[in-house]
């Protein structure tokens, strides 16, 4: 049985489900930069004395499942999200859902994850894909960093659904219920909320390691590195710090350039010119990220290994912290 | 970042998909384009594995001079930590700890090893009787 869905590739896995759930329930207004910035998915995070794959814990988006229901909610979109202790349950739901011909969202881990190369199965539990039929003993998966959709075998499937380690999916499944025809002023307010939502987190929560502070944090902390590490570990950090930022699924620089894209799109339902001026700053913000991760791949490639190289990365942080923090504040204090 | 600067610099992504990229046009808007991958992070994810290369070569090494258990060593090869492995087992992360030890580890219940048995895809004789030769083939 294979359900009517349209696959479209995204950047960003989460972004990418929410889109085509959306899209394929009739919501056509939507792509993936609005899912992600009415979804408030830009984020920095930096979590000390919590290591992750022997790194430091960084995290450039918001928890896995939040621009979902961000995004639903802000458009009025009721959901559906159920996790599972019983595998035989979380199959029977799916093969229940398909039945129903609901094409149904899962959270999965990419360790088991058959059609990934070896190269990318790490132990991370956040990624997202559609499963929308089922032929045999086989589902038909539309997963959004792919180009194509794929397959995978029910034995694999469970085996993703209930991967265990930190953000242990449980067989999470979602998908939108009902909808209603969404207006375009439903959207903008939408997207007013996205934004103010993002850029509050960004400059107002006064936790150090959250939002641009947390940046700061984690600019600080590179300098100390080459010293409390060594330089192989320094830059294993590094080579952390940059695949949270670029590696396929975050649509490079950090979710920055979506997030420019996000601006950009939302102007014709905002109508604020502001909102272009400040997707040009994005753009620029998202060029100095990428500038970072240059500098940092010397390090851990082990060009340039000095302590002043190290500085030199720490200081471009804070540069792009600065820049962040008056762009978001800019954001945050548009008059709607 | 504009289009016409997407990278296209060979990467194990080759093997598996392009990836989509948000980038600026000529006109200044915003457009999607493939990028094969960029050298920047396809170094990134290689020097990620060369440490998780050496950890697993470092953890064999302990095992065939006794200061490990076979745990250890298919641990590292799935490159798994121990709050990784206590998710899956239900063991307490300081069990495993003692499990790491040989002495501890001679004498464990065929019942406890199905359980690392399942979650390292081996089995019981295979984790038992650890050999360089199988833990070469493994690596490969």
């Amino acid at each position: 049985m294979q359900l009517d869905f349209q696959h479209i590739q995204a950047a960003h896995c989460e972004n990418g489900v929410t889109t085509n759930l959306l899209r394929h329930m009739g919501i056509h207004q939507i792509t993936e930069p609005l899912a992600f910035g009415i979804g408030a998915g830009i984020f920095y995070i930096h979590i000390p004395f919590l290591k992750i794959s022997g790194g430091p814990a960084i995290s450039f988006r918001t928890m896995p499942g939040q621009i979902f229901t961000r995004t639903c909610s802000a458009l009025g979109v009721k959901i559906e999200r159920k996790t599972f202790s019983s595998k035989e349950k979380a199959q029977l739901f799916l093969d229940d859902c398909l039945a129903k011909g609901q094409p149904a969202g899962c959270q999965v881990g990419v360790y088991h994850l058959t059609y990934f190369p070896k190269e990318f199965r790490f132990h991370f539990n956040a990624h997202n894909l559609v499963v929308y039929g089922k032929e045999n003993d086989t589902y038909l998966v539309s997963d959004p960093v792919m180009e194509t959709v794929t397959t995978i075998s029910a034995y694999d499937l469970e085996r993703v659904r209930f991967a265990k380690g930190a953000l242990a999916p449980n067989g999470q499944i979602y998908f939108p219920k009902t909808s209603e025809p969404v207006s375009e002023e439903r959207i903008k307010k939408g997207i007013i909320k996205g934004i103010k939502h993002a850029s509050w987190f960004m400059t107002e929560t006064p936790v150090p390691i959250l939002g641009v502070a947390g940046i700061r944090f984690t600019a600080g902390r590179i300098k100390t590195w080459r010293e409390s590490l060594g330089v192989r570990r320094g830059g294993l950090y590094l080579a952390q710090l940059v695949r949270m930022g670029e590696e396929i699924g975050t649509g490079g620089a950090g979710f920055r350039f979506v997030y420019a894209a996000f601006l950009q799109q939302a102007h014709p339902f905002v109508k604020k010119d502001e909102l272009l001026e400040m997707s040009k700053q994005f753009t620029a913000i998202g060029d100095l990220w990428r500038a970072s991760s240059v500098q940092a791949s010397g390090i851990y490639k082990g060009r340039i290994t000095e302590q002043q190289d190290f500085n030199v990365m720490g200081d471009m942080l804070l540069n792009i912290a600065e820049k962040e923090k008056a762009a978001f504040k800019a954001l945050y204090k548009i008059k709607w | 970042m504009k289009q016409s600067e997407i990278p296209q610099d060979p990467s194990p992504l080759d093997k598996f998909t392009k990836e989509v990229c948000y980038a600026v046009d000529e006109k200044g808007d915003y457009t999607t384009a493939l990028s094969r991958g960029w050298q920047v992070k396809a170094d990134a994810l290689g020097i990620t594995w060369e440490e998780a290369q050496a950890r697993t070569a470092n953890a064999r090494e302990k095992v065939k001079n006794g200061e490990a258990s076979p745990i250890l060593f298919f641990m590292e090869l799935n490159m798994m930590d121990l709050p990784i492995v206590a998710a899956y087992t239900g063991f307490w992360q300081w069990t495993i700890k003692r499990h790491l030890k040989p002495n501890v580890f001679k004498n464990l219940s065929d019942k406890k090893l199905q359980k690392y048995a399942e979650v390292f895809d081996v089995t019981i004789i295979e984790l038992k009787n650890f050999s360089p030769q199988i833990a070469q083939i493994n690596k490969d």
